[in-house]
């Protein structure tokens, strides 16, 4: 009680208390504003694509009118007088000089087998270098120099990678060509194409890969890879180090730890970097281009040898045309399905991930 | 509680001086090193089995790095070193040719947080005998680890439930039921009730007297009334007085536990023991 010491009880606000609090609120707003910059350009870009793009997709058709001849096989809905026609043709049909008749089937089944490629592909050489890198790799210096340059392959631009692609399954260095150093030494019997084909228990295969499936779904692998591994990565180091003692307290091996333990809880957010790459991918066209997809593709593909085009190529190939059909209203539809087919993946993925998570 | 207390104290009080000729595991002069770091250095001690030897000292004297070494779970530690030798019925664990993964299954360990595997009661008991191929009916050895570690009674119903939905006490019983399901012979505990309740520290007390029949255990703990109350043996360790500022963790005495807390040789043991420092 001898303190001299009052303290002040007054609850009025101090004067830089409210300067305090307009700092506060100022940068609420700001940062408000940095949210929604990019949510208000998504949302413009897409109201832009549905306008030009929709009447391609479909078209509600007033009793006593008739369809408009913007696209020629659609089916239709009857719901009460009014008829909904639905423009089915932009799947079944190929690219055709008639915007009427155009259609992206090659490129859809092009897209959904790169895709299918891609997730076989990547997920085990992801996951099994991200487990290497987490979970086996002695921390040293070579450990760090290949992580640093995982990193460094993320950022690298993705036409990069379609070079590479090209030199390395398109061509095969050229080796098998016919002026190559090697055919000459060796005197090799090899078709002009320097594309050598032959069956492997019955199963066609060649080699090198060419303008194929294949050499674009190893390709797109190459640039989404790094991807993978960072984000399965990131998965694996938030597996709590508590869960690895206790399973190698109990006597279970490296290997026991990590595929029965470690792996499992960190399976969710391996998924999820697992979603972002496809996603990736699944946009990507200058990688493709540069391998030598076609852009053009009246036939779908027999075969992984077969060539190919995907969504992105199709909507490249109509935005240069000249005749608006194809640069607005088709383009805008190919976006469309491609976005539609995007949130469909993701949704199938999003729900496995979240049946994985429930499992305890 | 009380009652409990008091036949814990008795039962200490009046078990037999240990029969040194039954030695489960002999640290000679063992020292330690994280990297350049000298954690520990020059330990000896011998652990009998079925008794319970617990070792005290203030933070960051070495315990909890000296425990893990009898299970070579440091070895997970990168720069990790150990010298001196650490003998397993007379075979020194960290000698060429000894696999870690077969030590650990004869040498289990509990952790100081509860860390239940975020799978079912049932699972994590069963992952062990899994994974050690241990034969039998899995049923049947999951409720005998569940009833040796008093579980049991209050998850028989939902053995299928998260691991990680019990109670903290609850948690690190089934992390003592998940280490006796592989039946080890030696059980270390690091802390086992330092982030529990005092009824659930209780509990585990009790657990430790009924698991000595069948195991060796070895305690770290902070708590100097409970290596008072469970343990036969103590080692009481210290930062070597002379070479304060590195640190390094050493022995300062190792005797019956009642001996330790009535009648120590050392002065240190004494001045921790009173509450004079630590």
């Amino acid at each position: 009680m001898a303190n001299s010491h009052t303290p002040d009880l007054s609850l009025a606000a101090a004067p830089e208390a409210r300067r305090r609090q307009i700092m506060g609120r100022f940068f609420a707003v700001l940062l408000l504003f940095c949210t929604l910059f990019g949510l208000v350009m998504l949302g413009v870009l897409l109201v832009q694509i549905g306008n030009s793009g929709t009447p391609y997709l479909v078209q509600i058709v007033k009793p006593g009118y008739s369809v408009d001849n913007i696209f020629e096989d659609h089916t239709d809905l009857h719901i009460g007088s009014t008829t909904i026609a639905i423009n089915t043709g932009l799947l079944t049909n190929y690219h055709s000089r008639t915007p009427a008749k155009a259609g992206l089937k090659s490129a859809l089944v092009g897209t959904l087998i790169v895709m299918a490629l891609v997730a076989l592909f990547t997920f085990p050489l992801g996951v099994g270098a991200a487990i290497y890198l987490e979970e086996y790799a002695p921390p040293n210096a070579i450990t760090n120099f290949i992580k640093l340059n995982i990193y460094n392959l993320a950022g690298v631009p993705s036409i990069v990678y379609g070079m590479l692609g090209l030199a390395v399954f398109g061509r095969a260095f050229g080796l098998l060509e016919p002026d190559s150093a090697f055919v000459k030494t060796f005197h090799l019997n090899i078709h002009q194409s320097g594309i050598h084909q032959f069956n492997i228990l019955g199963l066609p295969f060649q080699f090198p890969f060419g303008r194929s499936l294949m050499a674009g779904g190893l390709t797109m692998t190459l640039l989404v890879l790094p991807i993978v591994i960072i984000s399965a990565r990131e998965a694996l180091r938030a597996v709590p180090g508590s869960i690895r003692e206790a399973a190698y307290g109990l006597g279970a091996t490296r290997w026991e730890v990590t595929s029965q333990q470690v792996v499992p809880v960190a399976m969710p957010g391996i998924l999820t970097g697992m979603i972002l790459a496809l996603s990736r991918a699944m946009g990507e066209s200058a990688p493709l281009l540069v391998m030598g997809a076609f852009i053009y593709v009246p036939f779908l593909p027999k075969n992984l040898w077969d060539q190919f085009t995907v969504l992105p190529l199709q909507i490249y190939n109509w935005i240069s045309l000249p005749k608006p059909e194809f640069r607005q209203g088709l383009a805008g539809a190919g976006i469309m399905i491609l976005l539609a087919v995007l949130l469909l993946m993701n949704g199938i993925a999003i729900y496995l991930r979240n049946r994985f998570e429930k499992k305890w | 509680m009380v009652t409990n207390m008091q036949k814990v104290t008795l039962q200490t009080a009046s078990s037999t001086a240990p029969d040194y000729t039954d030695i489960a595991i002999q640290l000679n002069d063992v020292g330690v090193w994280y990297g350049t770091n000298h954690a520990v250095e020059s330990v000896s001690l011998d652990i009998y089995r079925n008794q319970i030897t617990a070792i005290i000292g203030p933070s960051g004297c070495g315990k909890s790095t000296l425990l893990r070494c009898i299970n070579r779970m440091n070895d997970l530690i990168p720069g990790t070193r150990v010298d001196g030798e650490i003998l397993y019925h007379g075979v020194n664990i960290y000698q060429n040719g000894i696999d870690p993964v077969t030590i650990r299954r004869r040498i289990g360990m509990v952790f100081q947080k509860p860390n239940p595997f975020p799978k079912s009661i049932y699972d994590n008991v069963a992952f062990g005998p899994r994974v050690n191929r241990i034969k039998g009916n899995m049923d049947e050895i999951v409720e005998k680890a569940l009833r040796q570690a008093a579980l049991w009674e209050e998850v028989k119903d939902k053995l299928k439930q998260s691991g990680m939905a019990l109670s903290g006490g609850q948690q690190q019983r089934l992390c003592i039921a998940r280490a006796i399901a592989v039946e080890p012979d030696v059980i270390l505990m690091d802390e086992p009730a330092s982030a529990l309740d005092p009824i659930a520290t209780l509990k585990i007390e009790e657990l430790m007297q009924e698991l000595k029949q069948l195991y060796t255990i070895v305690i770290v703990t902070h708590n100097m009334q409970q290596a008072a109350r469970v343990s036969d043996m103590t080692a009481f360790m210290s930062i070597d007085r002379s070479r304060r500022e590195d640190r390094i963790g050493v022995l300062v005495e190792f005797d019956e536990t009642k001996k330790i807390f009535t009648m120590p040789t050392q002065q240190e043991t004494e001045d921790y023991i009173s509450g004079r420092f630590g």
